[in-house]
């Protein structure tokens, strides 16, 4: 199974049927719906997993880039008459360079400190959305005009199912490359020893900043699709919350494991969901649940489980 | 093992809960509401959801609407625009609802509005900005009264003191933003002028800076504070630690004895737009509000042991202005139920009288919506003549 898992056809192929397959068992634009979004957020989940689970460095400031993204997508055919693609793609490019200028210092900061340095830049990005009212339309949000692919009004769950899920697996193809590339393995080393791999000739701080711009690529990319799929955006898309949950999706899918982005993010999108017949008590449920896995699956969902049935190898 | 085993029995307990609903479900009318129960905006959704529930009770205990029993489907955004937007799609494609109620804020609805325009259902906001029914949206109502009757409600009563110069401080959460952009529409038609404008942070604990340089400005007559929760108590201490004589007029934001009881003697004389619910006992026995709302302050006080918020009020008055409409269509249908929601005439709520028409979904005037009133010996006076 770990053999299965780790190589690379495999696991695509298994997204690839999980994608087509899951929409025979919906039955409404509602679970269209929470399958789209379980793409979108996994899409953000894969690149900060890059970065937590490989490089091992911890960001409590992603959903900042998910707010540039959502904003770009809402600013630029708003006041620019951009088309929506191109925000997006701005949008992205301009994640890439605040990561790349925000990440230059912050990343010579180790553990806690790199921590609370991006957390605090999480915090920012909300304070600037929610303070520049004329440009962001304050804490109340602004509409998001709809996306338009070669004439194609892109509108509907179950059409931003489909797009989900295929930029989801265009995603997961890169990261899994980047994870098998030599990249990936100079990252791995950083992680288990940051003076072991510069003793090895690895340029420490530039893969560093590498990888965190590539995850700010994916939050910004992912925080477009949220805000064309939704339609309207409001400043809590950068929140301190946001980053907190798609820290969480990351550590309950499984660190270092592109899979586990899917995981993680499809069972903290649909549990709340489930959850609402408990009514008054359905954060404390959640709570609970995540508490479960966390003792129980200790190394996260996928990983856990796949070391589970190949107990030989453990 | 342990954990396990009570897991599956909170589990079962919840399906068996969940079955249960499903079993009653047949022959009644539908009605979601989405509210921030939980989360920044609490304080909003907490009493909605609690006075959405009594009455629902107390309806279907009397028989119910058009002889069907009312179920109430209540989901918590927690202020999540996202998270509204997908409890509005499972409201239309899974609970198939006939009509919703919500949600708090003004961002979550910004964000369910094209779900209910495109599925053809009625909804009625319990969020404050104009914007939600300016320009009118076919299936988009509203009860609690904007921002901008607060201001012209304001200026109205500044003018009969023959003050046209003011000066504004603002909180810079969603609530004191979009009253400031609002007060600065309604000043240019109305002739006051804002001589300046400073603003504070929703947690700042210190606004003497602000206000000094208000002070300083030459020509100021009187200082209005849109503003929300601790925010305006501290303005009001503030005010009168730097002896600022000028009239101090406080939002619609802070009707609550909460605030009387944060700012202490510093809100003596302090004058704001309030609605109906707040002084439900000091209204004259003329007032045709008067028997509705102190029925609604008690029954509400009596069930849950809090005091009353005007927010609960909103609640109150989007369920019963959807009754009536559902008793005047003889039908639950979402489209006749729209039609005659729209049709609301005379009918007296807790946020004022509501008279509806196509080109007004909120339909609430100044007169009707907010009294003036002023803070004496710490508590609510009414302003003669407003």
């Amino acid at each position: 199974m770990q053999r299965v898992l780790d190589s690379r056809i495999w696991p695509l192929a298994a997204l690839a049927v999980i994608v087509v397959i899951a929409p025979l068992f919906f039955s409404s634009l509602y679970d269209y719906r929470i399958g789209a979004l379980v793409f979108i957020f996994a899409l953000a989940v894969v690149g900060l997993n890059l970065l937590m689970g490989f490089a091992g460095q911890v960001s409590l400031g992603h959903a900042g880039f998910l707010g540039i993204g959502a904003y770009a997508v809402a600013i630029g055919p708003t006041y620019f008459a951009l088309p929506a693609w191109f925000s997006l793609l701005v949008g992205a490019v301009l994640s890439g360079i605040v990561a790349f200028l925000v990440g230059r210092p912050i990343l010579k900061l180790k553990g806690h400190y790199l921590a609370v340095a991006t957390l605090g830049f999480g915090v920012l990005v909300a304070i600037v959305l929610t303070n520049e009212a004329d440009w962001t339309g304050g804490p109340d949000g602004m509409n998001v005009a709809h996306l338009m692919l070669f004439g194609w009004k892109v509108h509907g769950s179950d059409t931003w199912y489909w797009l989900a899920g295929a930029t989801f697996i265009v995603g997961f193809v890169l990261a899994a490359n980047l994870v098998d590339s030599p990249s990936g393995r100079a990252l791995q080393a950083i992680h288990d020893s940051e003076t072991a791999a510069r003793m090895l000739g690895i340029d420490v701080a530039r893969k560093k900043l590498t990888i965190f711009i590539v995850s700010a690529i994916y939050a910004s990319v992912a925080g477009s699709y949220l805000a064309l799929f939704d339609g309207h955006i409001t400043p809590d898309v950068a929140g301190f919350l946001r980053s907190i949950e798609l820290v969480a999706m990351v550590v309950l899918g499984g660190m270092g494991s592109v899979f586990g982005a899917l995981v993680g993010a499809a069972v903290l999108v649909v549990l709340p969901q489930a959850l609402t017949v408990f009514h008054d008590y359905e954060q404390a449920t959640l709570g609970l649940i995540i508490m479960v896995f966390m003792i129980f699956l200790r190394r996260g969902i996928v990983p856990s489980l796949s070391a589970a049935f190949s107990g030989w190898r453990r | 093992m342990r954990a396990l085993q009570h897991i599956a029995m909170a589990a079962g307990v919840g399906l068996a809960a969940l079955v249960g609903m499903g079993h009653q479900a047949s022959a009644q009318i539908k009605i979601g509401a989405v509210l921030s129960v939980t989360g920044p905006a609490s304080f909003l959704g907490d009493p909605e959801k609690k006075t959405l529930q009594i009455y629902v009770d107390e309806i279907n205990a009397k028989g119910g609407v058009n002889g069907q029993k009312l179920e109430l489907v209540v989901y918590d955004d927690a202020a999540n625009s996202n998270s509204a937007r997908t409890f509005a799609t499972r409201l239309v494609e899974q609970d198939k609802v006939v009509a919703v109620i919500g949600p708090s804020t003004t961002g979550s609805t910004m964000a369910m509005i094209p779900v209910f325009e495109d599925a053809h259902i009625p909804l009625i906001s319990l969020a404050g900005a104009v914007q939600i029914i300016e320009p009118v949206r076919k299936w988009v109502f509203k009860t609690p009264a904007t921002d901008t009757m607060a201001c012209e409600k304001i200026f109205a009563d500044l003018k009969s003191r023959k003050l046209t110069q003011v000066a504004l401080i603002s909180g810079t959460d969603a609530f004191g933003k979009s009253m400031s952009v609002e007060c600065h529409k309604v000043a240019s038609k109305v002739g006051v002028r804002i001589m300046t404008e400073e603003t504070y942070g929703p947690r700042d604990s210190d606004m003497t800076p602000q206000l000094t340089k208000i002070r300083d400005t030459p020509g100021v007559q009187a200082v209005i504070n849109p503003g929300f929760g601790q925010g305006p108590a501290i303005v009001t201490r503030n005010y009168r630690q730097l002896g600022i004589k000028l009239p101090l007029y406080q939002s619609h934001g802070v009707c609550s004895k909460q605030y009387i009881k944060l700012a202490g003697e510093a809100a003596e004389g302090v004058r704001l737009p309030c609605s109906s619910l707040v002084i439900a006992d000091k209204l004259p026995a003329s007032d045709p509000q008067k028997p509705v709302v102190v029925d609604y302050a008690r029954t509400f006080q009596q069930k849950t042991g809090q005091a009353v918020a005007t927010f609960g009020g909103h609640a109150y008055d989007a369920l019963m202005i959807l009754v009536d409409a559902m008793k005047r269509a003889k039908s639950s249908d979402p489209a006749k139920v729209r039609d005659e929601i729209e049709k609301t005439k005379g009918f007296i709520g807790a946020d004022g009288v509501v008279n509806m028409s196509p080109s007004d979904h909120l339909g609430l005037s100044v007169s009707s919506a907010f009294h003036m009133l002023e803070i004496k010996h710490g508590d609510w006076t009414l302003v003669p003549g407003t």
